[in-house]
């Protein structure tokens, strides 16, 4: 049994991981803006990318709270490494081409929802409220990376070939989502994280369903790569931090 | 003038809209095309210098207003390509005018949004300089740019706050916070006045335009106004005025100022400012590098088509049967 510190400390570090998901899949997908096929996808992906960095702020002021040791959601986004950072690997690999970043996008946005309905049942009413305003970002999110793989899948030769190519990229990040460690198995025993391990069925039929309709191979579980939630990164997440935390680092204890 | 010249002249007379199923002189056509598509480009082109530093905003609360600000941007594209549409020109077409450089977009986005302190100076400045024109143009001739405007105009309003208030926060810092503030505004303070155009006197355009009322308000009258109202703003900002010979004059009952180094002006719009060869060969690249989704997008299109109306038939040969 955890103390009520301890309890408290593990949620604190759950909370940064979320925030983290959120930060780092935010950027990515801000990078789209000005870059779209054309001006409806650069709005929808600005729509999209200020859905998650509102909720990295979310999380990591909640985090703060937490913490209560004058840490703000800027300092956890803006000065730190990223062996700090905790964040799944499959929300730090580069935006790729339309279909990469699609293909991504569909992978965790099924998880998202999934996880989000679980999360707004936490004990934790800071967590479940949330939960309960992301989840509503994230059906939004789903209908349109489910309708956009669909159409590519199902579109030209090239566009099928291209989502093909990024989901067998994809795909051995994807079971990292699925994994617990002891911290979220406390905090899953505690009724305040998410079992995740048990949301893998579930996706997997969604996912499934949507591919036979996009007219997608589903790729085989034969490689695996983890370790996001222990700061083990690929090399992309240090570019990216880079490029995120320049200015805020070079001018220390600015206000803006 | 004939009957259809007449009534047209009436209409612009009595502050009657022009729309779009309306008679108009072919001349006033052209005019509203290469007015309003040039604003839609200017918004569309004006994406890169701000979403240039979406990724490197010093906060999370700076980016994501920053990031909705850039989707407002793209959004008044959208909405003037969409006015434009009504003259009878495709968006195809706009985006092939703009990419081969016959269409024209607004020359202050060809200048380098290279700090932080840019971005700030582009809310305040720019778009505040687009405002006082904007404002004026509510009142334009033809009815789908008016009513584009009146929405514009509310959005444009609040980016030019979050741009005056990320230089007060710049100002209020610490000292090197406030020299990046004075250098943004001293490079952006110039450009800006320019986004009103050429003297009076100079102005291609401007001598039609404003007898069929698409313009309400000259170049110079409305560049006055913004020469007025930014002279406080300075102030309260604590920032040096860029222009040494500003100076309030009782019996015009505005500011003075110096001299626009209209060579610049030139210079740039024919192709000589930091970015002019980029802005437009990002946009060709991102158009090309889409090429291979909208032509996904067509023929899903098609083939969804295609199974409807299979669909549709093999009901029908049942029902027959």
């Amino acid at each position: 049994m955890m103390s009520e510190q301890q309890l408290q400390q593990a949620t604190f570090e759950y909370t940064l991981r979320l925030g983290d998901d959120a930060l780092v899949l935010g950027h990515r997908i801000s990078e789209w803006v000005r870059n779209g096929p054309f001006l409806e996808e650069d709005i929808a992906y600005g729509n999209v990318a200020l859905d998650y960095i509102g909720r990295a702020r979310m999380f990591y002021g909640y985090a703060a709270e937490l913490a209560d040791d004058g840490r703000t959601e800027d300092s956890f986004a803006y000065t730190r490494s990223e062996r700090e950072f905790s964040n799944l690997l499959i929300n730090e690999l580069p935006r790729g081409d339309f279909a990469y970043s699609q293909v991504r996008q569909l992978l965790v946005d099924i998880y998202a929802n999934l996880f989000l309905t679980r999360l707004l049942q936490s004990k934790d009413a800071t967590l479940a409220a949330i939960a309960a305003k992301a989840i509503k970002e994230s059906r939004y999110h789903l209908r349109r990376s489910r309708e956009w793989v669909i159409r590519l899948g199902d579109g030209t030769e090239e566009s099928q070939h291209r989502c093909q190519l990024a989901l067998d990229d994809i795909w051995g990040y994807s079971h990292e989502m699925f994994e617990m460690d002891a911290l979220e198995q406390q905090l899953a025993d505690a009724g305040i994280g998410v079992d995740v391990s048990s949301l893998r069925d579930d996706w997997l039929v969604q996912i499934r369903e949507i591919l036979a309709e996009a007219t997608l191979q589903l790729p085989a579980d034969d490689w695996k790569v983890s370790g996001g939630r222990d700061g083990y990164h690929t090399e992309f997440l240090g570019h990216l931090l880079t490029e995120l935390q320049i200015v805020h680092r070079s001018y220390p204890g600015c206000q803006w | 003038m004939t009957p259809e010249e007449q009534n047209f002249m009436r209409k612009i007379e009595t502050e009657e809209k022009i729309e779009p199923k309306d008679w108009m002189p072919e001349a006033y056509r052209k005019n509203l095309i290469r007015q309003i598509s040039q604003h839609a480009h200017s918004e569309v082109i004006g994406t890169q210098p701000e979403g240039n530093w979406i990724t490197r905003a010093p906060s999370l609360r700076r980016k994501a207003v920053l990031l909705a600000k850039v989707q407002d941007e793209a959004g008044h594209g959208l909405y003037l390509y969409s006015a434009t549409e009504t003259l009878g020109i495709s968006r195809d077409e706009m985006i092939a005018a703009l990419q081969d450089g016959s269409a024209k977009y607004a020359s202050i986005f060809n200048y380098p949004a290279q700090t932080w302190g840019d971005v700030g100076a582009i809310g305040w400045l720019v778009d505040g300089a687009a405002i006082v024109n904007q404002v004026s143009l509510q009142r334009t001739s033809y009815g789908p740019y008016a009513r584009a405007m009146i929405r514009i105009c509310k959005e444009e309003s609040f980016h030019q706050r979050q741009g005056y208030e990320l230089m007060l926060e710049l100002c209020r810092g610490t000292p090197e916070q406030k020299a990046m503030a004075q250098d943004s505004l001293n490079r952006f303070y110039w450009p800006a006045l320019m986004m009103f155009g050429p003297h009076d006197s100079e102005s291609a355009h401007s001598a039609r335009s404003m007898q069929w009322k698409i313009k309400r308000e000259s170049n110079d009258d409305l560049r006055q106004k913004f020469i007025d109202q930014t002279v406080k703003q300075i102030e309260f900002l604590g920032l040096e005025h860029p222009d040494k010979a500003i100076c309030w004059n009782e019996a015009r009952g505005h500011y003075d100022s110096g001299e626009i180094d209209w060579d610049e002006f030139y210079a740039v719009i024919n192709g000589n400012g930091h970015c002019n060869r980029q802005r437009l060969q990002h946009h060709i690249k991102v158009h090309e590098e889409g090429s291979w989704v909208r032509e996904a997008l067509a023929a899903y299109n098609e083939k969804q088509k295609a199974r409807k109306q299979q669909a549709e038939a093999n009901k029908s040969n049942q029902n027959v049967a």
